[in-house]
Parts: C-alpha cells; structure tokens; sequence
C-alpha cells in the first residue's frame, strides 16, 4: 500500500504513521469530514484468509473511494483509520477465525482521508470444514451507538499508546 | 414417480397461472411427472418443507439456507438481474420522513415473510429500534399492512418491495417509503432436492437455455424476468454467508 500525499486529500488534515498487525505500515492523512451511510445499502467484501481482498460490491467502491482495482488484492487495512485501536481488529480476527461472528462499529478511513462509520459484521467463509476466506457486511449504523463507540474507543487507544 | 415443485408464497398472485404453464413446460422437457403445489402462506410450505414434500422449489433465500445447509438441496439457477429488496413504508401524511423518526414502543405491521422481515430489521437498527422495542404485529398480506397504516394502527409498514410497487395508486399514494434496500446479493433461486439430483443437470440445460425459444421466453417473462442465470454452489454458499451475517 502507498503512502498518502496531499494530493489525495482536500481541506485540513492531521498525518499519521500506521503500523498494521503484519509489521507493514503506511503513512495516512486524515480530515474531519464524514461521508454518511447510504440508505438502504450494505457494502459487501470478501478476503482471502490472509486478508487480502478479493471481491467487493460498489457500495464499497463508492464509500471507499477507491476505484475496484485499487482494492482488489489490498489488505483489508487499506481502511483503516488511525481514530480505531489495534485491539478491535485483533478481535476481529481472532473472533472469525474460531469461525464466530464478529459484530462491531467501526470508523474507516476513506481513501480521500476523510471518514463513514459502519456497523460491520464479519464471518468466515467454511466449504468442506475449511475456512476459505473471510466475508464483511457493513451496514448504517446508529448515531447514538456511534458516539458511545467514539469515547471508548478513544480511551482504549490512549491505554495502547501509554502501554 | 411424481416429483412435487413449489413456489415461495410471496410471488405475486396474478402469477399462479405462469407457474402452472411453466411447470407442464418443464414436464414436457424432461419427461418426468411434476406435480405442482402452491402453498398460501410460508407456514404451509414449512411443514411441506419438513415432511419432504418438496423435490423442486423456487425459494426465498431466507428458506434456501435451510434447504441448502440443512437438507442438501442445491441451487441450479436464479432470475437475471433480479434481487429480493425491501421497503419500509409509512403515512404519506403522518410527519414521519426517515427512520429515525420512528420511536421505541412504535407499531410496525408486517407479515411472514422472513427474508422482508430481516432486511427491514436491518433498516430500523439506525433509529436505535429492535425486536425488544417496537410492537410488531404480522399480518397475512401486504395489503392489509398498508390498510394499518392508513387507519392509523401502525406508524410503518414492512414491504416485499415487489409487493409494494404492484398495489394501488390509492394505496401508494397514502403510503409512501421511507427506505428501500439496495442489497443486491440477495435473490430467489431455483433449487432440486438429493432425490431429484439425476435429473438436476437436464434441468438445468433446460432452464439456463428456456429464453432461446419463443415459447420458453413467453413462459419465463410471464414468471416476471427475462432468463434464469446458472447458480453455482458457490454463489449459494456466499449468499448464505451473507444472510449469516445479517440475523
């Protein structure tokens, strides 16, 4: 994955080093722009078990802003957004990988550094008792849930950034 | 040997005729004996279901998981370019412009229809609503869901969206939608059961070639699309992934 430039990004925006679980990282510029949740819609996207995505539908091209070719055989961390803790996507995949269902609010990062927040829910994919690959549901998610998820998920970041 | 072909009971009434056509269609293509059953509600076709009753259907994806993970049915094909979406409906004239503005202790009527019921459950999470808040009441067509709203007994309504779009311009313009799914991925299908399995590849050349004729064309556009497309068992698989994640 490529660093961002201010040239992906219009207006004010915070920069940030992230490293992901693989010991990659990326530099990422941020705004304070949210996108809302289209009505109606579900953005639909499916990895291999490694993470890497292999299908998406265009609710989340269009909320992504990426283009289906730019995220075809990215890491599914291509979204995430610096405001989101280690420890809820640590979660996630030790969840789905025992083969449960993972359901979360999650704030992703779009590639115009500005920000949609997602009810999301991933399962893994099982044919003949393996796991193929895993597959995420986002869907509009609730204001009220949204901002109770904003303090904690600040006060879970700030402990990982002390510890 | 008589095979049983059923349809889910949320086709349009004004079908029933199609199916019949279609199923004398399908007898005369692969030389065995079908026989048509057409439940009025879901529950019939439950218990239809659980008896083994059912050797051809064409499902709603909410029963497919069942059939499929449950009873080794597998898929064959599935209407071009058609999904199963979803609408929320309420009072043209009741104040009510989006979901939020529906409030816990709400009456919401719907009917059995469990695919409906579930992507509209979906749609009402942003306004904080669940089945723990709001008084839901099922009823036994989406008719009488759009009369509740019109004499005021229920703040909104949940649609089959294609139910929806087939009532009146009276009914339409006195309930309007709210939201409307746009999931895409989610459809009817068309599946055989593990006893019709040595005639599940003749049926499916048949259905995946029945618009190159003229008669098998005038047939599938009576059924309300244009051609069956193949439905693999990975298609159905992914699909069923994606109901797991949404109940």
């Amino acid at each position: 994955m490529r660093d961002m430039t201010e040239d992906d990004v219009t207006g004010d925006f915070t920069a940030h080093h992230l490293t992901y679980f693989d010991g990659t990282s990326r530099r990422v510029l941020v705004t304070d722009e949210e996108v809302p949740f289209p009505e109606g819609k579900l953005i639909v996207s499916r990895t291999d078990p490694t993470g890497i995505i292999t299908h998406c539908n265009k609710a989340f091209v269009e909320m992504s802003g990426f283009s289906e070719e730019e995220l075809i055989g990215q890491p599914h961390h291509i979204l995430r957004h610096p405001d989101m803790p280690k420890a809820a996507f640590k979660d996630v995949w030790d969840t789905a990988a025992t083969g449960a269902k993972w359901h979360g609010y999650v704030k992703n990062l779009r590639k115009d550094g500005k920000y949609y927040w997602v009810y999301a829910t991933v399962i893994s994919n099982v044919r003949n008792g393996e796991v193929v690959g895993f597959a995420s549901v986002r869907r509009k998610p609730s204001r009220t849930k949204i901002n109770e998820c904003v303090g904690l998920y600040k006060e879970m970041l700030a402990e990982e950034q002390s510890s | 040997m008589t095979y049983n072909l059923t349809v889910s009971p949320d086709f349009p009434p004004e079908r029933i005729a199609s199916w019949f056509v279609f199923n004398t269609w399908l007898q005369k293509k692969l030389g065995v004996n079908i026989h048509l059953e057409l439940y009025d509600d879901f529950e019939s076709q439950h218990q239809a279901m659980e008896a083994g009753h059912v050797d051809l259907i064409y499902v709603n994806p909410y029963d497919a998981t069942t059939l499929v993970r449950e009873k080794g049915f597998e898929a064959i094909a599935a209407p071009q370019g058609v999904s199963d979406e979803a609408v929320i409906a309420v009072a043209s004239d009741g104040g009510i412009k989006c979901v939020e503005d529906l409030k816990p202790g709400c009456h919401i009527a719907s009917t059995d229809d469990k695919d409906v019921h579930m992507m509209c459950m979906i749609m009402i999470e942003p306004a904080d609503l669940t089945a723990s808040n709001i008084n839901l009441s099922e009823h036994p067509n989406y008719v009488i869901v759009a009369k509740k709203i019109m004499i005021g007994e229920a703040q909104a309504g949940f649609f089959y969206k294609q139910a929806y779009e087939k009532m009146s311009k009276v009914i339409k313009s006195a309930v309007v939608p709210i939201v409307t799914s746009q999931i895409s991925v989610i459809k009817h299908m068309f599946l055989v059961s593990p006893r019709f399995s040595e005639h599940k590849e003749a049926i499916k050349a048949a259905l995946l070639d029945m618009h190159n004729d003229e008669k098998g064309r005038h047939i599938v556009e009576e059924l309300g699309f244009d051609s069956w497309d193949e439905q693999t068992q990975e298609d159905t698989e992914f699909m069923i992934d994606l109901m797991d994640t949404l109940v």
